[in-house]
């Protein structure tokens, strides 16, 4: 009778644990390993000077301080403005050519091709397309020939010895690179929607307008958001681009400085501490960021339900004082 | 059954895990092997062995990998790619090759020299280059990557004819030798003989050098200069070596970046210059811009190079052009130098003897010297050859119309000195450069760059925080 119980209770589910155990593990060794390092070595003076190793010295929040003091504002503030520039027209762009690609009136012919090109770019390298774009509008590069040649201009165009220049070359490459990527999305999200509610709006004479704003970006809210998120994330993390374009300077009057760019200053002075505290800076606003837009999107009472109850309450507490 | 199997389910997982543990584990358990930790043991002779099969070289450009495979007599053949030659007892040199800007060579090379311990005799570094703007941070006895000449058994009398100042210049406080150059690094004035012979009516060597024999001098032909429709020079980093090695004390004093007076003068007159068109606004230099000033449509007059800046800056922009013999020489308004590289055997090589042959052949072999002068342009560094080649009327090169340009150099290289070097050289020039920039281009004011500075060389130098930079009154 005892054997039997134990039988009935053996519980095939502790395999599922040792079959994603693999996963854990590298994620333990690879991510939050480096993570509780990272972060203990925020507290330390530790860098080099030349090859001897100054430290660890415990310094405790004295790294934070200083990056605080410094710049560091100044460099978040950098970021932002060089993604919202390529985000906003990259969202816009994606949004019209979406649907007018998912449009079943517009017959566009070439539809896969006008797909395959606008997905080009991306497969470019950052850096290697960062390189072109240094090379195409440098002082006497190409696109200053051409318009020194055609008379639009009377002398060279410095783009990047000023700040509107080489902020928005940043802009315009990570617009072209990521438009077509949000494209295919959207697209996919579109193609989702249930065809049946834009023949209902058409048969009751709504318009192209009206079917994009009242069903088409509703419906699609979801991956919006998503793109918004990893856009955001992405735009944090935003340094080879402005790296290879300014050679690393953040030029001019480092005002293309971005956050990464400021820990790689510090990881190639090998100063784990400061590089530690940046780190986990970034650490804390990508994770706050992420909670402001999930908060922003998700809709906390999806089928009215709570609302409902809510009001139910109410109008008892009424009833009840009358 | 059912135990035979949980049995065999756990030992995969096992293997599973123990697979991925062991990937990383190799690196670490590794450090314990192999010789001692190069810190530790200073100067320890028993470190260096004899006898590997692979010579590993780090070098921040081709330039001496091109000497080396044209003059070296034990070379057989190269790989493919160039990035192996091949020796003819059997030994391939590999070449590793980071640029040097932004101070990537150093970063690599500092990498690999850390896991010199471990590394396998065949991955070990055996030899590396170092540029006068951090020759000290690798030749300091207290890190130990360099070997002292000594322990490779040359001693001072085996490079009798070497210009002084460029053993001077890698001797160490213990009194060691610790690099070897093939090369001196004058500085001189290149001009263009189209220019000379429009603005000044003669392009004369001597009555060039008598038009920019000082800086008043040299500001009189400018302002001529820009009244024929040219340019000067190209940009306000031709200039900048020509100041900063006139400084009266070294970058960094303590913990203190000091800088000099005559690098304020040089950010002054930079902006003069700049704003009155006396130069042609080149941001910097190794760019697009630069390489094209120098070439055949360009209406820049002249650049301050040393000899190797004949057949690396100047040659290759002009080279099958109405420009490639359009060039001459002629002393600078004021004396400088500029880089000069050293071969350093590093601390833990396998190839003591062939380290020590590279090193001696290419730097003391008069016959290699001399190939390197005539065929390359180069100020060997063998001072009696570079004598007797600049009384030699039958030595001159195409590039500058047959003129010889060893008599122009011979007095300068003499008076070299590099005393007000520091470990931080590069650092302290690509920074001050780059921030002052800004202001150059009319973005930003003095103070403004002068704060950027002290951020900047608070980065890249975490050591020199504290210290701060002093300015000069």
């Amino acid at each position: 009778m005892p054997n039997e119980k134990k039988i009935k209770s053996v519980s095939y589910a502790k395999w599922g644990y040792i079959f994603i155990l693999p996963f854990f593990l590298t994620y333990a060794i690879f991510s939050v390993i480096p993570l509780v390092d990272t972060i203990r070595n925020s507290f330390y003076e530790y860098y080099y000077s030349g090859l001897k190793a100054i430290g660890p010295n415990w310094v405790g929040f004295a790294n934070y301080a200083e990056m605080l003091a410094a710049d560091l504002p100044k460099y978040a503030w950098n970021t932002f403005v060089m993604w919202i520039l390529g985000f906003i027209p990259q969202i816009v762009v994606a949004l019209v050519l979406a649907s007018w690609f998912t449009d079943a009136r517009l017959k566009i012919h070439g539809k896969q091709f006008f797909k395959v090109v606008i997905y080009l770019p991306n497969l470019i390298m950052a850096s290697a397309f960062a390189m072109l774009f240094f090379a195409m509008f440098s002082n006497s590069g190409p696109v200053n020939n051409i318009l020194l040649s055609m008379g639009v201009i009377g002398e060279a165009i410095r783009f990047m010895e000023s700040t509107f220049g080489a902020r928005t070359l940043v802009a315009l490459m990570n617009f072209l690179m990521w438009f077509g990527n949000t494209t295919i999305m959207l697209m996919a999200a579109i193609m989702g929607i249930n065809p049946s509610i834009f023949e209902a709006a058409e048969l009751d004479g709504c318009t192209h307008i009206q079917k994009f704003f009242k069903i088409t970006l509703p419906q699609i809210k979801p991956l919006l958001t998503y793109t918004l998120i990893t856009s955001l994330i992405g735009g944090l993390q935003m340094f080879d681009v402005p790296q290879i374009l300014t050679g690393g300077q953040g030029a001019p009057d480092r005002t293309t400085m971005t956050l990464i760019m400021y820990l790689n200053n510090h990881l190639q002075a090998k100063n784990y501490g400061m590089a530690g505290a940046l780190s986990v800076f970034l650490f804390i606003i990508s994770g706050a960021l992420c909670w402001i837009v999930f908060k922003m999107n998700t809709d906390p009472d999806p089928d009215g339900s709570k609302f409902a109850a809510k009001r139910a309450r109410n109008a008892a507490k009424k009833g009840g004082n009358a | 059954m059912v135990m035979k199997r949980k049995v065999l389910c756990l030992a995969l997982a096992a293997l599973m895990v123990l697979g991925l543990l062991s990937g990383c584990g190799g690196s670490g358990a590794g450090g314990g092997q192999g010789s001692a930790d190069k810190g530790d043991a200073p100067g320890a002779s028993g470190e260096a062995n004899d006898g590997g099969k692979v010579l590993n070289i780090y070098v921040w450009n081709q330039e001496f990998q091109e000497k080396f495979n044209a003059n070296y007599p034990e070379v057989e053949k190269l790989s493919n790619d160039k990035s192996i030659t091949y020796l003819k007892d059997g030994t391939e040199v590999h070449w590793i090759v980071n640029p040097n800007q932004d101070g990537v060579y150093q970063q690599k090379l500092d990498e690999a020299l850390s896991k010199q311990a471990s590394a396998p005799a065949d991955e070990k570094i055996d030899m590396f280059l170092v540029e006068a703007d951090y020759a000290l941070k690798y030749i300091d006895p207290d890190v130990n990557v360099a070997l002292p000449i000594s322990q490779l058994g040359i001693t001072a009398a085996d490079v009798p004819n070497q210009y002084k100042y460029t053993l001077e210049a890698v001797t160490t406080a213990d009194g060691e030798i610790r690099g070897l150059s093939y090369q001196a690094t004058p500085g001189m004035l290149v001009y263009r003989r189209s220019i000379a012979q429009a603005v000044l009516g003669t392009d004369d060597p001597e009555t060039v050098a008598a038009a920019v024999a000082d800086w008043d001098k040299f500001y009189e032909t400018a302002e001529k200069m820009k009244a024929g429709g040219y340019y000067m020079y190209s940009g306000r980093a031709d200039t900048y070596r020509v100041y900063s090695n006139n400084v009266s004390a070294p970058w960094v004093d303590g913990n203190t970046v000091v800088v000099d007076q005559n690098m304020m003068n040089w950010v002054e007159r930079s902006m003069k210059d700049t704003q009155e068109g006396i130069n042609n606004n080149v941001p910097g230099q190794w760019i697009d811009e630069w390489n094209k000033d120098m070439g055949p449509d360009s209406k820049v007059f002249c650049f301050f190079l040393p000899a190797w800046g004949l057949d690396v800056c100047i040659k290759p922009n002009v080279e099958g052009t109405n420009a490639a013999q359009d060039w001459a020489v002629c002393p600078s308004p004021q004396g400088f130098y500029w880089g000069g590289t050293w071969l350093i055997a590093a601390n833990g090589t396998d190839n003591v003897s062939q380290v020590k042959d590279i090193m001696l052949k290419m730097t003391s072999d008069r016959d290699i010297l001399r190939s390197l002068a005539v065929n390359n342009g180069e100020m060997s560094n063998d001072q009696p050859l570079m004598e007797e080649l600049a009384q030699s009327p039958d030595f001159g090169i195409d590039l500058l119309g047959g003129q010889n340009y060893i008599g122009v150099l011979s007095d300068a290289a003499a008076s070299i000195s590099l005393a007000n070097v520091s470990p931080y050289d590069q650092g302290c020039t690509e920074e001050f450069q780059n921030t002052f920039g800004d202001y150059f281009n009319g973005k930003i004011d003095l103070e403004k760059a002068k704060a950027n500075f002290e951020t900047a060389i608070g980065e890249r130098y975490p050591e020199l925080k504290s210290g701060g930079v002093r300015w000069p009154e």
